[in-house]
């Protein structure tokens, strides 16, 4: 064992110093550097820390992202239960079999709180064991199949924070227009640098869409593109997720 | 990465002549991926000389890296200024019940223990303020030692490692803190263009205090020769970004006789329901 432990005297000359030509980029960085600077505390002034730049998912996140039941994400059985599924396709209209869609909303009574137990696990053999039939999560997460198609199946959201009509409580800082209900939509793919967010929106809220804020914003021939088409049998809607080219889906960044 | 996988090149589509500029891919070389990432990183400076301010991501439209030419949106992203009950604001929520006590020591999830240089990755997931999220998941991936990921498209001539799958998951800390136990992933050849090499990375997947702040990244190593090579690396373009992606050898978390350790903070970008409470 002693041998492994030798000094690093020994070590060969190159493993001690880089080259003086290494490029800057591949140096870590300065081993002095005190963690204040990199993890700031709570305390921290308020001065913004650059982020982590995104990357793209890659091709080969299929053994560790997807999860049993990731788009299964009404309880087993519910009687409100919808169906929403469709085909990511690429700038020439072809599918992307790579991509991963994943939702988020609101509860059907409008509450964004969420609840763990999307991605259960076995204790015992370290697998999924689906999600706990009671539960409602708010979270799905789906990869293409080599159609480019997804399906979910979830409850219709509510509308946050506006458990009923609005009333005299509103507070008069608020957007005259509230947001119509709709899934939120976080798109990765391979050849995706940085992931794409779009929203679902559902035709039967016709009046509410005609106001919301975002969709009141868009040309109509865009404004399309985030409103599902209600589908048959009852309860099935159609959303594609259009990267580029003609119907290009809506996409968003958040300011 | 370009086709389906390593195996199939993106000779991309070509249907229509002339629209892809990026044709007979096969025959691209590292000099010509070179040239282009030249070109990108020059106009980056004179644009950052003349007062434009640094960019922390990818631009989603990076020919260098083939497979982003069609899947990439050609109109602007649509701004929300959200109020507090915009559904993006919130988050998912990730419990115990969604991680085991293993997940976050790869070596351990097989009989028998993994071939590869063991290494611990520690650090610490914070928000633009450099306050910690806490509670929130982590999800890690990554090629064996040998540079192959457990995934049928992945066909390159490395072997398969049966004691290494290459997940992991956790969930940070009070202190926004995270630590894996994996070994050190190998490079691994790709065809984005001929002679194309991954540096050694892994993959993260992370879940901030609001919906907004979802990342998905690549954590590098130091000093890594195929740093330069790499156009999904240099796809971020400014010098001290790129460098955010790059893990710190940090010596005092080596254990004797044991792994290798490194440090990598991971800040969130994107607004969260507090930081519109706070008025900004």
């Amino acid at each position: 064992m002693s041998e492994r432990l030798a000094p690093v005297k020994s070590a060969p000359a190159e493993k001690l110093a880089p080259a003086e030509s290494t490029p800057a980029e591949q140096l870590a960085p300065a081993e002095n550097a005190p963690a204040e600077q990199l993890a700031p505390t709570e305390n921290a002034p308020a001065e913004k820390l650059a982020p982590t730049p995104s990357h793209t998912v890659g091709p080969f996140y299929g053994y560790a992202l997807p999860f049993p039941d990731g788009g299964v994400m009404a309880p087993a059985g519910h009687p409100g239960a919808i169906t929403l599924h469709g085909y990511v396709r690429d700038g020439e209209g072809a599918p992307v079999p790579d991509a991963l869609v994943e939702l988020w909303q609101a509860g059907p009574d409008g509450s964004l709180a969420g609840a763990g137990g999307s991605m259960r696990r076995d204790p015992v053999t370290g697998g999924f064991l689906g999600r706990n039939g009671v539960d409602f999560t708010g979270f799905g997460r789906i990869a293409t199949d080599a159609d480019g198609h997804w399906t979910a199946r979830t409850l219709p959201p509510g509308q946050p924070g506006r458990p009923g009509p609005p009333g005299p409580s509103e507070s008069p800082g608020r957007p005259a227009a509230p947001a119509a209900p709709y899934i939120s939509v976080c798109v990765h793919a391979r050849g995706l640098l940085h992931h794409l967010f779009t929203r679902v929106y559902f035709p039967e809220n016709a009046e509410a869409n005609a106001v919301d804020p975002l969709l009141a914003s868009l040309d109509p021939a865009r404004r399309e593109t985030l409103v599902a088409t209600a589908a048959s049998p009852p309860g099935t809607y159609r959303f594609d997720i259009r990267l580029q080219g003609e119907g290009e889906t809506v996409f968003l960044e958040f300011r | 990465m370009t086709g389906p996988g390593k195996a199939r090149h993106g000779k991309a589509r070509h249907g229509k002549a002339g629209k892809v500029r990026l044709t007979a891919d096969m025959a691209l070389t590292q000099s010509d991926i070179d040239r282009e990432l030249a070109q990108i990183r020059e106009t980056y400076d004179k644009a950052r000389a003349e007062g434009a301010p640094a960019t922390d991501h990818p631009p989603r439209d990076f020919p260098p890296y083939r497979s982003s030419v069609l899947r990439h949106p050609k109109q602007p992203l649509v701004a929300v200024h959200g109020d507090p009950e915009t559904v993006e604001l919130h988050t998912p929520v990730f419990g115990h019940t969604d991680i085991t006590a293993i997940d976050n020591d790869l070596t351990v999830q097989h009989q028998g223990e993994p071939l590869g240089e063991r290494i611990t990755v520690s650090g610490r997931l914070l928000d633009s303020r450099g306050r910690p999220v806490r509670g929130q998941l982590i999800e890690l991936w990554q090629a064996n030692a040998s540079g192959r990921y457990a995934h049928l498209r992945d066909q390159h001539p490395a072997p398969l490692d049966p004691n290494f799958t290459g997940v992991g998951r956790t969930l940070t800390g009070d202190d926004g803190s995270y630590h894996f136990t994996t070994i050190k992933p190998g490079a691994y050849p790709w065809r984005n263009h001929e002679n194309a090499w991954r540096p050694a990375h892994l993959h993260f997947s992370v879940f901030g205090s609001a919906f907004t702040q979802r990342l998905v990244t690549q954590m590098y190593f130091p000093g890594d020769p195929l740093f330069a090579y790499d156009p999904i690396l240099q796809s971020v373009t400014d010098d001290s970004a790129r460098q955010r992606l790059v893990a710190r050898y940090d010596h005092a978390l080596s254990r004797p006789e044991w792994s290798l350790g490194y440090r990598w903070d991971i800040v969130l970008d994107g607004p969260s329901a507090t930081w519109i409470e706070e008025g900004r």
